[in-house]
């Protein structure tokens, strides 16, 4: 069989060469074609990234050599794209002040500034259409000196055009446009630039007048920019990031600029950023070892009831108590906020019934601290649970029989006998999932998304947030839209989970 | 079977039926309370737990279908809830594929062939796959932002874009993988190859054959992990009509426009399969699963 297959005709394997020379071919143009263009809008770091991905794999794929990198490669290609590159990106916006406020690049502010235009109120013209079937023309009248000019017959799409127009010493004999036939005409009216005979461009100002529009920028030396109606010099800020008069009054749109460290320092010594975050540093750490505590208590617990000989009828059990787990947990946890809301909700409505009250779920800080660890209970206890049952069918049941030979109590069990014998491969699994709930990013933006807001925080800042739903208010939601602020406060967690992933690595070492 | 036994043995046995049947009564209350809730009329609990009014207009509209009432009125659905379960699904088949296809010839190179660098990159691919993308969402915004003004299906809310941000998330697979391949003995292959067989052919006519139970486990895990992503979609999605289900069920609950009722409905319709096809597969997940923890 084998032989058979190694056996290709001759002529099919020339067909393949010519198809992978081709493909190659393909590909490096595809990724000399981004690299160019990337590199050219000043996306270095974005150029650098396709050039090792692309040149790696081009060398992988041609060079005998790598032959065996050829099936690594494309997931390694995955990873780094989708992991190692978003990481280093990230620390390197969280030293700039990139944000909703500084978006652009330099170049592309300066465009900005230069394509502002200006009416010159010097130079203003009346001016009248004529229309000859689909066709117009338009003729100008200086205000000032009665003299006439007159376009060729020209045809509006829409599209931005410049005509020229010329001397006329009388106008078409017909009777021109009435004012609301250039109220229909006015979207394509202002997309016309008029030049007269001695160069000055014209645009339309008004239902009535053509005025000379200049630009109100011009670039200078060492990225000035002056404003040719004033004079006004605009000289760029390289700290704030805009562009700013004498008097340091800034002018928006802003660029981005490297700041250094400033993020780090106003996390760190800033008090109206420090504050919520000490604050949600503090709950992040709590809420993750709670929610690992409470998952591996329950877990621990209904596995060994579930182990034991005893019980009848565990298949039932165990998979009623895994049903948390096969529930998606985007829909579980939106039941839970419908399930625990205030007014309408029916666990209130319970209550209320039973022993007539109402919870304030969702406004309480301790009450909605105490209804995500809750909820994270019922979603995480069925993973300890499974993880349990694996390891407790390891330990040899001769020890339990001797314990009850001498007369121990369950209790003794499980502190002299089950904990020894499962915590040491439970403890990398167990910071795992320590690490998992310290990002628990869906829990907590479904549920509260971080609300009750902590008071007096200059950021989106709330009690429930973790740090990880933090950085992405700041990043993303409300008006602060603070990426640079964002991508610091992420750095700090990368070192963290980094840490976190490490010790994991050792202790896992150890127990293999 | 225990020698020594307590004679309070069959007390214990039925305090602990009645306990976790008492637990399972807790645990899927809140599932049971939904299905009901889609059943009761209106939008609003209404004080009684089980409906005494019945309606199918929550189902009706989940499906799709405009709900016309008794009087005469008809309401439109709210939300397009079979879209965006239609395209969860074409966002995980697609992707899980292509995480089955990398992650298999990634792990093969891990676990039979010789090259520089192997103990480093999987070491790495172990740290790496503990840092969650939504720490980088703002560097995965930028990255398809650009991307974007160039190849137009690659573009901030496209698919594609969801798609292959996912790749990133393959290391556990291929560690899952590589375990079961090197499960495998090698000697099938070294025969093949001794016979004249080109790597390639040992790798896709022996070893892939061999394993078709773990690439089922991975593409499970894969598809599950897909559709219930949530991070990614919500920063790389915009319109209504491209969002997937994750991203869309929350528009339900909004405090300005409460619809628990049609919420219960849309979400049991599309919770549902997903829990079926997790509670028929979970037996070969489970194993999957720990296997992947204990090694990672």
């Amino acid at each position: 069989m084998l032989t058979i297959l190694t056996l290709a005709p001759i002529q099919k394997i020339k067909y393949n060469q010519w198809l992978k020379q081709g493909l190659f071919g393909c590909v490096g143009g595809l990724g000399l074609y981004l690299i160019t263009i990337l590199y050219a809008q000043q996306q270095m770091g974005l150029a650098l990234l396709f050039l090792v991905v692309f040149s790696g794999g081009l060398y992988v794929f041609i060079s005998q050599r790598a032959y065996s990198l050829r099936y690594a490669f494309p997931a390694v290609a995955g990873i780094t794209c989708f992991i190692i590159f978003p990481l280093l990106y990230t620390v390197g916006i969280s030293l700039t002040n990139y944000s909703g406020n500084n978006l652009l690049t330099l170049d592309k502010v300066q465009d900005y500034f230069i394509q502002q235009r200006y009416i010159d109120e010097s130079q203003r013209y009346s001016f009248k259409v004529f229309k000859q079937g689909s066709q117009l023309q338009i003729a100008l009248t200086d205000l000032f000196s009665q003299q006439q000019w007159l376009s060729n017959n020209i045809e509006l799409d829409g599209q931005p055009k410049t005509v020229s127009i010329h001397t006329a010493q009388s106008l078409p004999a017909q009777s021109s446009l009435a004012i609301k036939d250039i109220i229909k005409l006015k979207k394509s009216l202002k997309q016309l630039t008029l030049e007269l005979p001695n160069g000055a461009l014209l645009s339309m100002t008004g239902l009535r007048q053509f005025a000379a529009s200049k630009s109100l920028y011009q670039l200078a030396e060492n990225d000035l920019l002056i404003n040719n109606q004033t004079g006004e010099q605009l000289s760029p800020n390289w700290h704030t990031g805009f562009y700013e008069n004498n008097q340091g009054e800034a002018y928006p749109p802003g660029f981005t600029v490297s700041i250094g460290l400033d993020n780090y320092t106003s996390v760190l010594f800033d008090d109206s950023v420090r504050e919520p975050f000490i604050q949600i540093f503090v709950w992040t750490f709590v809420f993750s070892l709670l929610s690992v505590l409470f998952t591996f208590i329950v877990g621990l617990f209904l596995a060994s009831l579930l182990q034991w000989d005893q019980v009848k009828g565990k298949g039932f059990y165990r998979v009623m108590l895994i049903l948390p787990y096969a529930v998606p947990a985007f829909i579980s946890i939106l039941v839970f906020k419908g399930l625990f809301n205030q007014n309408a909700g029916e666990i209130n409505l319970i209550l209320f019934q039973l022993l007539g009250i109402k919870l304030d779920w969702f406004t309480s800080p301790f009450l909605a601290k105490s209804m995500i660890l809750l909820v994270n209970t019922w979603l995480g206890y069925p993973y300890m649970m499974l993880l349990c049952m694996g390891l407790l069918q390891s330990i040899p049941k001769d020890l339990y029989e001797a314990s009850a030979m001498d007369g121990a109590g369950p209790l003794d069990n499980l502190f002299k006998i089950t904990l020894p014998m499962i915590i040491k491969p439970l403890t990398p699994l167990l910071i795992a999932c320590f690490a998992f709930n310290f990002n628990n990013f869906v829990l907590i933006s479904l549920l509260t998304n971080g609300g009750p807001d902590i008071i007096g925080a200059t950021t989106p800042a709330g009690t429930t947030d973790l740090l990880v739903s933090y950085t992405y208010r700041i990043a993303f939601q409300d008006s602060g839209q603070n990426f640079g602020l964002a991508a610091a406060i992420a750095t700090l967690i990368f070192l963290l989970v980094g840490a976190l992933a490490l010790a994991k690595l050792k202790l896992s070492k150890l127990e293999g | 079977m225990a020698i020594v036994q307590a004679k309070s043995t069959k007390y214990r046995v039925w305090l602990s039926h009645i306990g976790l049947c008492g637990f399972v009564a807790l645990i899927i209350f809140p599932l049971l309370m939904v299905v009901s809730i889609s059943f009761r009329t209106g939008n609003f609990s209404t004080g009684d737990l089980f409906p005494s009014q019945f309606t199918l207009e929550h189902w009706s509209l989940a499906l799709g279908i405009p709900f016309s009432h008794a009087d005469g009125s008809i309401t439109q659905p709210p939300f397009p809830v079979l879209t965006w379960l239609w395209n969860s699904i074409k966002v995980a088949a697609i992707s899980a594929g292509l995480i089955l296809l990398l992650s298999t010839t990634a792990a093969y190179a891990f676990a039979r062939l010789r090259f520089k660098g192997k103990g480093f990159l999987l070491k790495s691919m172990l740290i790496f796959q503990m840092f969650p993308p939504v720490l980088s969402l703002v560097a995965i915004y930028a990255l398809f932002d650009q991307i974007g003004q160039h190849v137009s299906w690659l573009g901030i809310n496209t698919h594609g874009a969801l798609i292959t941000a996912s790749l990133g998330g393959l290391a556990l697979h291929i560690w899952t993988i590589k375990g079961y391949f090197e499960s495998i003995d090698a000697s099938l292959e070294e025969a093949a190859i001794v016979d004249g067989a080109s790597t390639w052919q040992a790798f896709r006519y022996i070893l892939l054959p061999l394993s078709v139970p773990i690439l089922v486990v991975v593409f499970i895990l894969a598809f599950i992990t897909s559709i219930t992503e949530y991070p990614m979609a919500s920063v790389l999605l915009l319109d209504v009509e491209q969002l997937t289900l994750a991203v869309g069920a929350q528009q339900y609950l909004y405090e300005q426009n409460y619809l628990w009722g049609d919420f219960a409905a849309a979400a049991v319709l599309s919770g549902l399969p997903i829990t079926l096809v997790f509670l028929y597969c979970q037996r070969w997940l489970v194993s999957g699963l720990t296997a992947g923890g204990v090694k990672g």
